[in-house]
């Protein structure tokens, strides 16, 4: 099971993606906000999105897992 | 009579054929197969080819040093022959590298460093490590020579214990995917010591030391290709540090600087590719990127602009916003030294939104880093310019060589913005009592009016009007402009100044 994990500690501003969806490497998969930048959220491997774990809004710290994939 | 030619030929073979076959089933070629890839044919002049000699088992003493031309310049080489012990060092091993970088020092000629060695000899460790002139020297000697002549480390193998400074101490650290390890303690040791259980490539693999721990500058796959690379780092600086570094017959850049007016947002939170600035003002196909998998958020190239080097440091929107780090800040620190060292001039592309804020950075030390970088840059030795491409918020405007250090010229493109901080953090810390009291509706209007005076406060017409940019641009004159002011601008290097006491 792979995490995608912000790189920096901010506001989930967008979440792309709903579970049960397929991502490819590279995709972008949310958008957090951090030092009133939008900041693209990658998926760094492929993989089927199996679990969201944060909503639209909340606080993300650096290295803190978003979504989950199967 | 000694038949020599017989003696040299069979030192020339170094170790055993059993160890030889090894190394050429991992991808590894024969140390001096490396040198002949790297020199031009025929240039290589071996000292030491006879250390001792009289040990079966050890030809010259398990490293080749000696002197060669590569692409018609001179340089000195040793290459450690890991077909021999392992590559280890003893006695003779380590004086053959001290007297290498004793005779680069006094012909002033760059050192490549060839490493692929197992680190200290333990059953020779009185002779070879704690004396006078014993492997400590070794990056004694490095660690002096920084800065006047160019020092570049192709790493093979591994590169061990204390071993693993060679490398460190480099301007350059090429690593090979796969083959190329640097760590204090191997994994078996970190488990009888420290209990821990890890493979070697996550504890000091090449691709871990080029993204995370950030020693490496540069990966690659294979070793024809490292050489490759460091050939054309070599392209890029002098002899020594009080040579200039070469120019050559500049080209035209790969896409044109006008078509960046639809690339770069207008909006200061949207993200944007900033290798795309990039390819529209260097030369085509002159990118050199060093640590392009460290740190990511900010870039370091050496290119060329018009056939002169150039190093570029640029912001990079697409990763973290481009804000800058711990990581990014020693990443910027150590290219502006390495720039300053060879007479290179720096060009800082700004798109910042500062330096990184909350708890979690300021623990791992932020305003520590900040401040290295800041002392680099405003040491450094040589013309910087600084284009602000979009946003120089905060103390990032002064990171990126702002108006206060010493640059050269500070250009701004319609897109920029200059302010301590951009318009929401600063209406929150000047209004923040007052908007605390409204309601949500009425706070939101009171923000909008704010904001659309804050951008009058901040617009970069008005920041040109006031002189703090010396000139406004537009897109389509990016290159010309570099191009004119770069030649304008070519000067000796400053004389160096005492080092003082970089913070870090």
């Amino acid at each position: 099971m792979a995490k995608i994990k912000s790189e920096m500690a901010g506001t989930v501003l967008e979440i792309k993606v709903k579970v049960g969806d397929t991502v490819t490497k590279g995709q972008e998969v949310a958008v957090v906000e951090s030092m009133k930048m939008e900041v693209p959220l990658q998926a760094d491997v492929a993989g089927k999105v199996s679990k969201i774990l944060k909503n639209a809004g909340d606080f993300l710290n650096e290295g803190e897992a978003l979504i989950e994939l199967a | 009579m000694e038949d020599i030619s017989r003696l040299q030929e069979k030192l020339r073979a170094g170790g055993d054929a059993k160890y030889h076959e090894k190394n050429k089933e991992s991808g590894k070629l024969f140390a001096r197969k490396r040198i002949e890839l790297l020199i031009d044919a025929g240039s290589f002049i071996e000292d030491g080819l006879f250390a001792n000699c009289m040990n079966e088992g050890l030809p010259a003493d398990g490293v080749v040093t000696g002197l060669g031309m590569v692409e018609g310049r001179k340089v000195a080489i040793m290459a450690n022959d890991s077909t021999v012990k392992a590559g280890s060092w003893g006695a003779r091993t380590v004086e053959k590298i001290l007297r290498l970088q004793e005779t680069a020092q006094q012909l002033q000629i760059p050192v490549f460093y060839l490493v692929d060695s197992a680190g200290a000899r333990i059953t020779d460790q009185i002779e070879m490590f704690p004396g006078r002139r014993g492997a400590g020297r070794i990056f004694y000697n490095e660690a002096r020579l920084s800065g006047k002549i160019p020092q570049i480390c192709l790493l093979f193998g591994p590169s061990a214990a204390g071993g693993a400074y060679i490398p460190a101490f480099c301007d350059l650290l090429i690593m090979v995917d796969g083959n190329a390890s640097m760590y204090l303690g191997s994994p078996r040791m970190a488990e009888s010591v420290i209990g821990e259980k890890v493979t070697l490539e996550e504890m000091g693999g090449a691709r871990m030391h080029c993204t995370d721990s950030g020693v490496g500058d540069i990966l690659v796959s294979d070793e024809p290709a490292a050489i490759e690379q460091a050939k054309k780092y070599l392209r890029f600086v002098p002899q020594n540090e009080k040579e200039a570094p070469p120019k050559v017959k500049g080209i035209a850049p790969a896409t044109a600087c006008a078509a960046l007016k639809d690339k770069v947002p207008q909006q200061d939170n949207k993200a944007y590719n900033m290798r795309e600035v990039l390819d529209a003002v260097v030369d085509a196909g002159s990118i050199f990127e060093l640590k392009e998998l460290y740190a990511k958020e900010l870039i370091t190239v050496l290119a060329r602009i018009d056939g002169a080097p150039v190093g570029i440091l640029a912001n990079q929107p697409m990763v973290k916003g481009g804000v800058l780090f711990v990581n990014s800040s020693d990443k910027a620190a150590r290219f502006i030294q390495l720039c300053s060292a060879w007479g290179i001039p720096i060009l800082f592309l700004s798109d910042v939104p500062g330096f990184m804020i909350g708890s979690k950075i300021e623990k791992e030390g932020m305003i520590r880093a900040g401040a290295k970088l800041i002392y680099a840059l405003s040491n450094a030795r040589v013309p910087k310019i600084q284009l602000i491409v979009r946003k120089a918020f905060g103390a990032g405007l002064y990171a990126m060589s702002g108006p206060a250090f010493g640059s050269d010229c500070v250009l701004a493109l319609p897109t920029a913005q200059v302010a301590v901080m951009g318009p929401e953090p600063a209406i929150n810390a000047v209004y923040f009592n007052k908007m605390a009291e409204m309601k949500p509706e009425e706070k939101a209007a009171f923000l909008k009016e704010k904001t659309a005076e804050y951008q009058k406060e901040i617009n970069i017409l008005r920041i040109a009007g006031e002189l703090i940019v010396d000139a406004m641009i537009d897109f389509s004159q990016i290159r010309d402009e570099l191009v004119k002011r770069l030649r304008f601008y070519d000067r000796p290097k400053e004389p160096m100044s005492a080092p003082g006491i970089m913070p870090m």
